[in-house]
């Protein structure tokens, strides 16, 4: 596939390689906050070419993994309700709330339906005026602003059963945390790509103005995060902490003005609730006053019951990078994709499944 | 999740398009890219374009790459 494919060439990955170890000499620990780069990494055993300088962790860019029991909780105690249909992308379906899942829910006969799009989940409002169709809207600022449109899509059309309970999240917000709570330390970032394709670079200008943390926004391909990487050790050779762009055919540094425009429109900022990290202020998105009356919350009276954390599962850890998949007990055990105990096992984009998929050693 | 790949646009009606993934077409929304025009590849999520993609920069990124290895034979 075009973009895709020339992003993949080994022969040119190998002199990227080269160049990175000829030019690295300090010790750096860089992170790549998004599970899509945890995945490339992973799969392409990037980590396994660059030099003993350079030390990977692996952040909290996975939407799945970072929804909080509580949230989670909310979403499956919504399916039960009498009337309502869940929509919900794949990934949602088997993570463990404190008690159930939504797939679980499902097989006791909730309708639970797994949706490629918020187009979807509006196609079956449209077919099923009687029933409340409800959007479990997980997600970063990649995905908020597509649920920004739909909700302007129903107000246009008049579809009064389509709701959204936004669980939306903000990345620059919780790398700041990440960062403030000094538990880790950091020399670089690798910036999500297609978080930045919306916002832009200029929201991490605080990560390298304040923090002196390197940023540079990446691409999902192995040629893109071999770049990254050489772009972020040369920053720190040359000890100039700044924002770059490596994906430039994808990201401007302005971003997507129209998608945040929308954005704008529909949500305002809120505290959210991060797996393993806690509330964090003005990081996450919940509807406006006008748009209210599409907040699934406030149109049902949800009792989720007390939170209950899975025990001995180290994802709120793992999230903060201070842990790795093989610190768990429950790795490859009693943890598996099949059987996940906690949500980085279940995300194909969890630091647990993707170590379980590729992690060989 | 943030999974965005490249789709060629085929037509535009709209905010709508149709467009061609690897071979295969499907319709797709451009509300958050009103510039895309026909013969644009842009990033698709979840059945929107989020950008579209760069090709000059595309190119000037790969021919980076290429100089950067021939200095290295
Ligand atoms: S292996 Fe399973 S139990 Fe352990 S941290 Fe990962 S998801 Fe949690």
């Amino acid at each position: 596939m075009r973009f895709i494919d020339e992003f993949r060439d080994a022969e040119l990955a190998r002199a990227v390689v080269n160049r990175i170890h000829r030019r690295s000499n300090k010790h750096v620990r860089l992170m790549e906050f998004c599970g899509g780069h945890t995945v490339a990494i992973m799969k392409h055993g990037i980590r396994q070419l660059l030099p003993e300088t350079v030390e990977m962790l692996s952040g909290p860019g996975c939407p799945v993994c970072v929804t909080a029991n509580q949230d989670l909780d909310i979403a499956i105690a919504l399916a039960r309700e009498p009337g309502v249909i869940i929509t919900t992308f794949g990934d949602m379906l088997k993570v463990p709330g404190s008690r159930s899942s939504l797939q679980r829910v499902r097989a006791d006969s909730a309708d639970v339906r797994v949706v490629y799009s918020t187009l979807d989940a509006l196609q079956i409002a449209r077919e099923n005026p009687e029933k409340a169709v409800v959007f479990i809207g997980i997600g970063f600022e990649t995905t908020a602003p597509t649920i920004a449109a739909s909700i302007l899509k129903a107000e246009e059309e008049g579809i009064r059963n389509y709701y959204v309970l936004s669980m939306n999240k903000l990345c620059p917000p919780v790398i700041k945390a990440l960062l403030d709570c000094g538990e880790v330390k950091l020399d670089g970032l690798i910036c999500p790509g297609h978080v930045s394709a919306i916002i832009g670079s200029h929201p991490w200008e605080f990560a390298a103005r304040d923090y002196g943390i390197s940023c540079v926004v990446s691409g999902f391909e192995p040629l893109d995060v071999l770049q990254s990487v050489e772009m972020l050790v040369d920053q720190l050779e040359k000890g100039e902490p700044r924002v770059e762009i490596a994906y430039r055919r994808g990201v401007r540094p302005e971003g997507n003005l129209r998608a945040q425009e929308l954005m704008n429109a529909v949500f305002e900022l809120s505290p959210a609730n991060w797996r393993g990290i806690g509330m964090v202020p003005e990081s996450g998105l919940r509807l406006r006053k006008e748009y209210e009356r599409f907040d699934a919350e406030l149109a049902f009276d949800i009792e989720p019951g007390p939170t209950l954390e899975h025990k001995g599962c180290l994802c709120g850890d793992i999230l903060r990078g201070v842990r790795t998949p093989l610190d768990c007990k429950l790795f490859r055990t009693s943890c598996t994709p099949e059987h996940p105990v906690g949500p980085c096992m279940v995300s194909s984009e969890g630091s647990c499944a993707s170590y379980f998929h590729y992690e060989t050693a | 999740m943030c999974l965005a790949i490249p789709a060629l646009v085929k037509s535009i009606e709209g905010n709508e398009a149709e467009a061609e993934i690897g071979g295969i077409s499907r319709k797709i929304s451009i509300i958050l890219t009103p510039e895309a025009r026909v013969g644009d590849y842009v990033l698709l999520h979840t059945g929107y374009a989020i950008n579209v993609i760069d090709e000059e920069e595309a190119e000037e990124t790969l021919k980076l790459f290429e100089e950067m290895a021939s200095l290295e034979e």
